[in-house]
């Protein structure tokens, strides 16, 4: 392991080890307000200050990173296994529809699937099935990119000069698959999954619009990024932009820990 | 709903500040060669010029505003009506008809003569139906559109066939057209006309040289040169604008930007007070509404709405949401309202009382859950338009003020389109949080709040006849007060339907927002209203 990877991992194990386990320590309750205390700088009582209703940002930011970390690598584990299945399925006699579905998807305004969910879902829903069909949606809604990508990727491996040689000297198609193709495509999928974490994480945010996503007094990382749009408040308060910081160590820590060791992405 | 409208962030076009005095009073400094250009930005470009055309939420208000000639003003500081094109009017038949005498000389932009047959075809224009002109809804009453005769190329005669109250007032808001008023930049007749337009950019403003208004050294308003307006949507930007000096003023300020311009730039924020605009909340009690019965009995029950009306801690709305830049509000109508609100309503404080009369009438309140007498657990979902700051925070406190009394809020922020279809059209909501912002100290264009068979009753659009006697009261209140002209005897029905809501609590109100603007200490003469357009009402004076 680089010394480099050895940091990234460091600092990702760190910062979730700290907001998995912030329950145990940390002194408010995430939707307590203290309104006596709004609007804060960080103290001894608050770390890092209180929001404009006095609620502990710590606390907020601890939730939130739970939250969200766990719900975007959920979605985009989802959306890499449904664009990986639509790869292989591409693979077989049904390429065309594929092809077709994949050209879809992309192209459909999803916004719109997000309303229709919002107005079938009853408005007294509880938070926590709000919030996992939203992922649930997003990692669905996700899958044809990375399933065009995969289904480019092994089209090209398959037509290579090695997988031809390995096929010649009669290796079995799936042995072709587990030692030729997958340490190719697995790197390709870690990639695909690195890049729609942070996504996920910053479009949830938006769903908010929606009356999707995470509702008060809950909180996700992407609502709480989302406070940094006022600039103002970012000069006088710097330390709002903590959840920035986090999602920033969050993002880069997956990407500098690259594809499993020999394979690079 | 003209002068009623549901508050969205777009309505920052009331941007408009006011000036001197009245439009009859004199500006204390000649113009100077400093007075060249007056700058501001707007949200939005305005969809059209026509100015009957332009609606209450788009910034062609505010650009009808600025270039409109009206036949009278209402002078926004005190609230008194005051001639403008019309050099005097008289209202007769029991406030049925009145007829309007035109100053002598008057000229659109482009120089052609204004003459009572303009004003006769801006009215007829306004009130055909093809047009669907939002300046027509004013002037419409359900007995059919008013007779006009023209007695003299400067005097006319408008006569409807029922009494129509305030009815000079009304023409406050028609600006009276030119014939080209459909050209891309069409005549007018008010102080300033459009002289440029750069879609997604600029307008340009310059002064009607036309225009008829003097001041006493006899030389011709408005004092400005013209007006550079830049469309602008962002507000952060508006702000750095402001702060560099390159803006003059910015209006309907929201509180953070107002704490942090009082802090940056001293003596340039100001706090006008409580506006006209209203926060509240209301339960949904239409029949229609697929509510559970329990929900519909809570929602319709007087004593459920006051416990939940009096656990609301006000104070807190004001101090943390509003960051103190709002006042309590006491009912439908804001108490910064000074010859409409009832003084013998008194804000809702935070208590108990009703709580306890809840719990005494079957309600309990165990392991932090308040139950009806069946058993069910209080819970409702209170929906709300996302992006508006305040208001979200608004809907986090009531949440967490009401969790202390067992009931559980899901609060649901909703796009404002999607949330004008639930409450409008599908009735798909239990709880709204919302506000409106009323264009006019008048109250009589709420009529259509009031009356049961409204379409903005809020609580139960359009109901076929009045489902309580205290509703039944409001319609007779809200009937016999649109047929009086004395505005006194108006004021003493509106008082008791004052007296009836906050007793009955339909509508939950919450808070008056204060009006904020900033204003560049270059600008003098600004005497702002209450009513839109609070900082530009008397452009002509501003100097």
């Amino acid at each position: 392991m680089t010394r480099v990877r050895a940091v990234a991992l460091s600092l990702l194990a760190g910062v979730l080890t700290v907001a998995f386990a912030s329950p145990a320590f940390v002194p408010h309750p995430y939707d307590e307000q203290y309104r006596d205390h709004a609007g804060e700088p960080p103290s001894r009582k608050f770390l890092l200050g209180t929001d404009d209703l006095g609620r502990d940002r710590l606390s907020r930011l601890a939730f939130a990173t739970r939250l969200s970390v766990t719900l975007a690598c959920g979605a985009a584990a989802l959306s890499v296994l449904l664009g990986l299945a639509a790869a292989g399925l591409s693979l077989s006699v049904l390429t065309k529809p594929v092809a077709v579905a994949t050209t879809i998807s992309l192209s459909l305004p999803w916004m719109f699937v997000f309303i229709v969910l919002r107005g079938m879902l009853p408005l007294n829903t509880s938070a926590a099935v709000s919030i996992g069909l939203t992922f649930a949606v997003m990692g669905v809604a996700g899958w044809a990119l990375p399933g065009r990508v995969f289904a480019a990727s092994v089209s090209q491996y398959r037509a290579s000069e090695w997988v031809m040689h390995a096929r010649a000297c009669g290796m079995s198609e799936r042995r072709i698959w587990t030692a030729h193709l997958w340490p190719h495509i697995r790197s390709i999928a870690w990639a695909q999954f690195r890049a729609l974490v942070p996504a996920y994480i910053l479009a949830e945010a938006g769903l908010g619009l929606l009356g999707l996503g995470v509702a008060e007094p809950a909180t996700s990382l992407g609502n709480l990024i989302a406070e940094l749009q006022h600039i103002g408040s970012i000069q006088t308060s710097p330390w709002i932009l903590a959840p920035l910081v986090v999602l920033a160590i969050i993002t880069t820590s997956i990407e500098l820990l690259r594809g499993p060791a020999g394979v690079s992405a | 709903m003209k002068r009623v409208a549901l508050t969205i962030a777009a309505i920052a076009v009331a941007l408009s500040g006011g000036l001197s005095g009245g439009g009859l009073k004199v500006a204390s400094a000649a113009p100077t060669a400093a007075n060249a250009a007056l700058r501001f930005s707007i949200p939005a470009d305005p969809k059209s010029f026509d100015p009957l055309h332009a609606s209450l939420e788009s910034s062609g208000e505010l650009i009808r505003y600025l270039t409109g000639g009206v036949l009278i003003r209402v002078d926004r500081a005190t609230d008194t009506a005051i001639p403008e094109l019309a050099e005097s009017w008289r209202m007769s038949e029991g406030g049925k008809a009145i007829t309007f005498h035109l100053r002598e000389g008057l000229r659109f932009s482009d120089g052609s003569p204004l003459t009572a047959a303009d004003v006769a075809r801006t009215l007829t224009d306004a009130l055909d139906p093809k047009e669907a002109s939002p300046a027509g809804d004013t002037f419409r009453v359900a007995g059919g559109a008013p007779t006009i005769e023209i007695r003299s190329p400067r005097d006319l005669l408008i006569r409807y066939r029922a009494v129509k109250p305030a009815l000079d007032r009304l023409f406050d808001q028609l600006a009276i057209a030119p014939k080209n008023r459909s050209a891309r930049l069409p005549a007018s007749a008010g102080p300033f006309f459009v002289a440029e337009y750069n879609p997604g950019s600029t307008i340009i403003l310059r002064r009607n040289q036309w225009y008829w208004k003097r001041d006493s050294s006899g030389a011709h308003l408005p004092f400005f040169d013209s007006i550079r307006i830049d469309i602008q949507s962002n507000g952060d930007i508006q702000l750095a604008r402001f702060e560099r000096g390159e803006s003059d003023l910015i209006g309907g300020l929201n509180p953070e930007t107002f704490d942090r311009l009082a802090r940056t730039r001293p003596g340039t924020a100001h706090d006008v007070g409580a506006s006209l605009d209203s926060e509240f909340l209301w339960f949904n009690q239409s029949p229609s509404a697929s509510l559970p019965e329990w929900k519909r009995k809570w929602f319709s029950s007087a004593l459920f709405r006051h416990a939940i009306s009096s656990s609301i801690h006000r104070e807190d709305l004001i101090r943390i949401a509003y960051k103190g830049h709002a006042r309590a509000a006491a009912g439908p109508i804001s108490t910064a309202n000074r010859f409409w609100f009832n003084p013998k309503l008194k804000p809702l404080a935070y208590n108990t009382a009703a709580l306890n009369a809840l719990l005494g009438s079957g309600f309990t309140l165990k392991g932090g859950v308040l139950r009806d007498a069946s058993g069910h657990g209080v819970e409702f979902s209170l929906i709300t338009n996302s992006g508006n700051r305040e208001r979200e925070r608004m809907a986090a406190l009531i949440q967490s003020d009401l969790n202390r009394i067992g009931v559980r809020v899901n609060i649901v922020t909703l796009d404002f389109g999607s949330l004008i279809e639930r409450i409008a059209k599908t009735g798909a909501y239990e709880a709204c949080l919302l506000g409106f912002a009323n264009v006019d100290e008048d109250p009589i264009e709420e009529m259509n709040v009031w009356l049961s068979s409204g379409p903005h009753h809020a609580w139960w659009p359009q109901e076929k006849s009045p489902a309580t006697p205290w509703e039944a009261r409001i319609d007779q209140l809200e009937l016999a007060q649109a047929s009086q002209t004395s505005r006194a005897q108006r004021k003493k029905l509106l008082d008791e339907m004052q007296e009836i809501v906050a007793a009955q609590e339909p509508i939950i109100y919450l808070v008056n927002p204060d009006y904020l603007y900033a204003l560049s200490p270059r600008i003098h003469g600004a005497t702002p209203g209450i009513a839109p357009p609070q900082l530009l009402w008397n452009i002509e004076w501003l100097h």
